[in-house]
């Protein structure tokens, strides 16, 4: 069934909106299948003509990128899709015991979607995060230093309606997939400027250099642009910049 | 004790409002703009060579160098796109960097952006952390108020616009030529090169792609001069960057320090491998790097040390695992993710990987012989070199370092009619699952 009048009219604008951030169309393909996903969930053949229609595409050109992307899903997933990173470091570290644990414990197997529609699990490739190793990932925000236990009180905590549960690093309201789709499209919400993004891990070098009493300077010194004029209060004779050096030479 | 970390980019991460353009300026952010703007473009290139500051997205292409092979004239646009895909297994420095200092980053694009006439940038963010995409978004709209960005920005007459584009979840899309592909709404495939995205790049225009932490260090360079710069670091190997420690370490985190530091002088202040443990083997730059083990502890982790110890500096994402931890497991993973990943544009990927991972399942599973390490060997070789783009390339550089100094782990396997290994042993957890 095609998308109703009223949904194309609603996505319409949201689509040229998106297409007139670029300089040729076809750049716009991406974020038009997010944008697909947050209406639908998944991307339907509904939802790839739709793509295909803004953009004068044939229906094989936007399935052959559709189908090369593993974030766009061709089933439903659920409204919080949980992702285990089981790439060597998470794993070993402990993501496959969770993956395994969830699976069992939701009865699904990976890539699966729970029968109320309200969870879905897959493994992932690393994150991006392996100083907070073991991650989860919910709807795309980090869930960092995971046990099998607190993997699981997690997933029973989103299948009883998400109430109160943030992730560690990231939004403090999680995002349903839908609404984190229209993000990823480029329709952000309002809570940019909230959440604790650093946790211990991203502060770690900071932290120790702070307590050696290797004070960070500015990005720039008060009066930049001399190169050379030893504008750093660090310059180039500081014991600190020969470090490095030292060794080389 | 010499200083060893020199927190740059980290320098605020610790405050609660860091991500704003108020904290960045408070801590100096959006001096060096005034610099470059006040220089000519070819200036502020210069000074990027000067530096000597090498990419820091892993291939450690010199970044003034490849400003300047954007043409001169000619009536086509160019473009500046930040490869904001960190997917390298181990790499985890740009999204925190994201996440928790954007201005950094905007503040360089806009300066990378007027060096080399570009008056439109994107930012290819992979989509798979929701709150970078959030931060992007809110730090270049603080940005543009601030009139940083849009026309005419700080009365120069430059004028440049930033898009923010978010991935779907592909690793080869790091690799800056399929980047491109996808950025045009493409399957994200490597091109053939030459020609380079300086001559024809995204839309077949003059394009520089770099890596968050390349851009977001050129700030500093403008702002201290390329000299301050390039007094860090080693002879060849300038300035300071951004050190993932992960594993099994008893710190984990990002270290900021000056290139040519050791392992054994970030683990010291790390506080070693997790206690009652020790060091097995370990990546200097991620997945794609050959292993390290406790021999090279104190290899100076810089371009040209790292080279001659049989490696790559790579992103500089260490992974640490120690004595509890299967290294056969570990490289199985690794390349079972590059046969995912594999864009399966060219057969000796695409093919290769998968007898690769048949293999190692093989003996994984103990039941290869000696003659599969030589048949693994063998198919590495003749991927390396081979395929259209370093993704290939990668997949030997684990199998061949692992073998090189773990071979009878390899064979206690087939000994066994097993893996050895607890793999409860080597979480974090293991009270738990005990």
């Amino acid at each position: 069934m095609a998308l109703s009048q009223e949904v194309r009219a609603r996505l319409e604008p949201d689509a040229a909106q998106i297409i007139s951030r670029y300089p040729v169309p076809r750049s716009a393909l991406l974020p038009l299948l997010h944008l697909m996903q947050a209406e639908e969930g998944y991307l339907t053949e509904d939802g790839i003509e739709f793509c295909a229609g803004q953009l004068g595409l044939a229906i094989a050109e936007v399935t052959a990128v559709a189908s090369f992307y593993t974030m766009y899903k061709h089933h439903p997933v659920g409204d919080y899709h949980v992702g285990v990173c089981t790439n060597s470091l998470c794993g070993v570290m402990g993501g496959d015991a969770i993956l395994a644990g969830l699976q069992e414990h939701l009865g699904v197997g990976d890539d699966g979607t729970t029968t109320d529609g309200k969870l879905s699990l897959e493994h992932l490739e690393c994150n991006a995060a392996c100083d907070y190793a073991p991650v989860v990932m919910v709807n795309w925000e980090f869930f960092d230093n995971m046990t099998p236990q607190s993997a699981r009180d997690l997933v029973d905590g989103l299948r009883s309606g998400a109430a109160g549960i943030a992730p560690t690093r990231g939004a403090p309201r999680l995002c349903t997939w839908k609404q984190a789709s229209r993000i990823l499209a480029g329709f952000p919400d309002d809570q940019a400027a909230e959440g604790n993004t650093s946790g211990p891990p991203s502060l770690a070098g900071l932290r120790i250099a702070k307590e050696h009493g290797w004070a960070p300077e500015p990005i720039a010194p008060a009066d930049p642009g001399s190169p050379g004029s030893g504008a750093s209060p660090r310059g180039t004779a500081s014991p600190r910049a020969k470090t490095g050096n030292g060794r080389a030479q | 004790m010499t200083t060893v970390l020199t927190p740059e980019i980290t320098a605020f991460w610790d405050e609660p409002d860091s991500f704003t353009i108020a904290a960045y300026k408070r801590h100096g952010g959006y001096r060096a703009l005034s610099v470059a703007l006040a220089m000519q473009p070819d200036q502020v290139v210069q000074t990027m060579k000067d530096s000597a500051l090498r990419g820091r997205g892993g291939a450690g292409f010199p970044t003034g160098l490849k400003w300047g092979f954007i043409p001169k004239g000619g009536d086509k646009p160019r473009y500046l796109v930040v490869n904001a895909d960190e997917s390298e297994p181990g790499a985890c420095k740009d999204m925190p960097t994201l996440l928790n200092n954007p201005q950094a980053l905007i503040e360089g694009i806009v300066i990378a952006a007027y060096a080399i006439d570009a008056h439109q940038a994107f930012i290819y963010a992979r989509g798979e952390v929701l709150h970078v995409i959030r931060r992007l978004h809110f730090a270049l709209a603080e940005a543009r108020e601030a009139g940083y960005l849009g026309a005419d920005i700080l009365g120069s007459g430059f004028d440049l616009e930033v898009v923010v584009h978010a991935g779907a979840g592909a690793y080869i899309c790091g690799e800056e030529t399929a980047l491109l592909d996808s950025l045009e709404g493409y399957r994200g495939q490597p091109r053939l090169k030459p020609p380079f995205p300086a001559v024809a790049g995204l839309y077949a225009c003059p394009t520089v792609v770099n890596n968050v932490e390349s851009i977001a260090t050129v700030p500093y360079i403008l702002g201290y001069g390329a000299p301050d710069f390039a007094a860090y670091g080693t002879e060849k190997s300038k300035g300071f960057g951004i050190f993932s420690l992960s594993g099994h370490v008893t710190t984990p985190g990002q270290y900021e320090a000056p290139l040519g530091t050791t392992l054994r002088e970030l683990l010291d202040l790390a506080g070693g491998i997790r206690a009652g443990h020790r060091l097995k083997f370990w990546t200097p730059g991620g997945s794609s790097t050959p292993l390290f083990t406790d021999e090279h502890l104190d290899v100076p982790l810089d371009y040209e040390s790292v080279a001659a110890a049989g490696s790559m500096l790579g992103t500089r994402s260490i992974q640490l695992f120690d004595e509890t931890t299967c290294v056969v497991r570990v490289v199985l993973r690794w390349i079972k993710f590059y046969e995912h990943e594999s864009c399966g544009k060219c057969t000796p990927c695409r093919e290769g990987s998968w007898w690769v991972v048949q293999l190692l399942e093989k003996l994984e599973n103990g039941e290869g012989s000696e003659a599969d390490l030589d048949k693994l060997l063998d198919i590495c070789s003749n991927i390396t070199g081979r395929a259209f783009c370093a993704l290939g390339d990668s997949i030997e550089a684990p199998v061949k370092s692992s073998i090189r100094y773990f071979k009878d782990e390899y064979l206690e396997h087939q000994r066994r009619g097993g893996c050895p290994f607890d793999p409860a042993a080597s979480t974090l957890f293991a009270m738990e699952s005990a």
